[in-house]
């Protein structure tokens, strides 16, 4: 690890596609990058299982496999890794100042690829039942659930795909979706269609989950009649979108009102000079790891450029 | 001490008759998250000298995981005197890991 007090060219937080992708772009820039992991090495691919839609991959790739090669070219153009959380960022002054793990780190240039991490549901007996039947990751917990019936909270691409992992060993899934729409693309939708396990419950919103020492059910609520009822299951899966990780740059730099990503202007450059940002905690739109490592890019080519600027 | 492989077989000897807590990671090779926790827990047994560190395969010993209600991986527990002294659901980072063991060999 290098010294604290000596001022490196340019800190990378977080480890995602972006992060990675700015790590082999920088590295390559003879910039000697520095990239802290955060706390999941290789962001929300790691995880997933296979991913069909990354160029290059016709057969599909595992996704931390393709975090993993991402990982190894970084480190191989002179990236250097650090598996460790940043703490405290201060942009006030330059150099800018990092913490981790209790030391203070000085960096010229800063990339935040810190990401979005997916939402709760935000109830009492969801948290407490975690892990006894409510969990965000259909990959990693179906294999709990052969046989039996589970709901899968949400309506875009992720609960789908959720859903349709679960259908594999599940005897029955329900889809629980707060509009009478899928926000899904028309690919997932319709295989999810075709699924016989599958089936939907419309303009329903989950306001309890029901179980003393494990999941039980669910209470919902139609939010068009206001008519409650309660479903029986045995595993709640929760995938209502992300939040982007920019708790740490609250007041440091600017974040859109909404939900806290960070602002972007012409291509990475944030509200402070010599900061810049890529990947899903700046992109609520297309959120794809495609577009996240082109973004990684973009930003070491902008802060390349501004280092030069500087001299 | 070197990390244990635990399975539905020595369980009972390994860690439920443990005379020291012992920190079980429950988790699956097809899970993406215990990727993560993997090397955690490698690390965490090489540092950490005297604490008992096993891994248990939930594909592999279903009746154990199942036993101790697994529902989700990767699960950390924490057995004392033959019981559960702590349960963690998700990737848990070394020092939060070292704190709980120190805190269970008190």
């Amino acid at each position: 690890m290098p010294e604290a007090t000596k001022t490196i060219n340019i800190i990378i937080i977080g480890s995602g596609p972006a992060g990675y992708t700015a790590g082999i772009y920088a590295g390559r820039a003879q910039l000697k990058p520095l990239l802290f992991t955060g706390e999941e090495p290789g962001g929300q691919l790691s995880w997933t299982t296979e991913v069909e839609n990354y160029p290059g991959f016709p057969d599909g790739v595992q996704g931390p496999e393709l975090m993993n090669k991402f990982r190894d070219q970084a480190e191989k153009f002179g990236a250097e890794i650090v598996d460790a959380k940043v703490e405290k960022v201060d942009f006030s002054a330059r150099p800018f100042k990092i913490w981790s793990s209790g030391k203070e780190y000085q960096s010229r240039a800063v990339i935040i690829v810190t990401g979005a991490s997916a939402n709760w549901l935000g109830l009492e007996n969801e948290k407490r039942l975690k892990g006894r039947g409510v969990s965000s990751c259909a990959t990693c917990d179906g294999f709990f659930f052969r046989g039996k019936d589970v709901v899968v909270v949400g309506g875009g691409d992720v609960a789908l795909e959720d859903a349709i992992t679960l259908a594999k060993v599940a005897k029955s899934v329900k889809i629980i979706h707060r509009r009478d729409c899928l926000r899904a693309s028309e690919f997932m939708q319709k295989r999810a269609r075709e699924n016989e396990k599958i089936s939907f419950v419309w303009n329903s919103e989950v306001i309890d989950v029901l179980g003393d020492q494990k999941v039980a059910g669910v209470r919902v609520k139609n939010n068009q009649t206001s008519e409650e009822t309660e479903i029986k299951c045995d595993g709640v899966f929760v995938a209502i979108g992300h939040h982007p990780n920019t708790e740490m740059f609250k007041g440091q730099i600017d974040l859109e009102d909404r939900f806290g990503y960070i602002v972007l202007h012409g291509g990475s450059r944030t509200s402070v000079e010599g900061v810049f940002a890529a990947g899903d905690v700046a992109d609520f739109k297309y959120r794809q790891a495609v577009t996240a490592a082109g973004m990684g890019c973009m930003a070491a080519l902008d802060a390349e450029k501004w280092l030069e600027s500087q001299n | 001490m070197p990390e244990i492989i635990l399975t539905d077989k020595n369980f009972e000897n390994e860690v439920i008759k443990s005379a020291i807590p012992v920190l079980v990671d429950f988790w699956a090779p097809w899970c993406g998250p215990c990727q993560i926790q993997g090397p955690i827990i490698d690390e965490l047994a090489k540092e950490a000298a005297t604490a008992k560190i096993g891994k248990l395969n939930v594909d592999e010993n279903q009746a154990t995981a199942s036993k101790f209600g697994v529902m989700s991986i990767p699960t950390l527990m924490i057995f004392k005197n033959g019981s559960v002294f702590e349960q963690m659901v998700g990737v848990q980072q070394k020092n939060a890991l070292k704190k709980k063991m120190e805190e269970a060999a008190k």
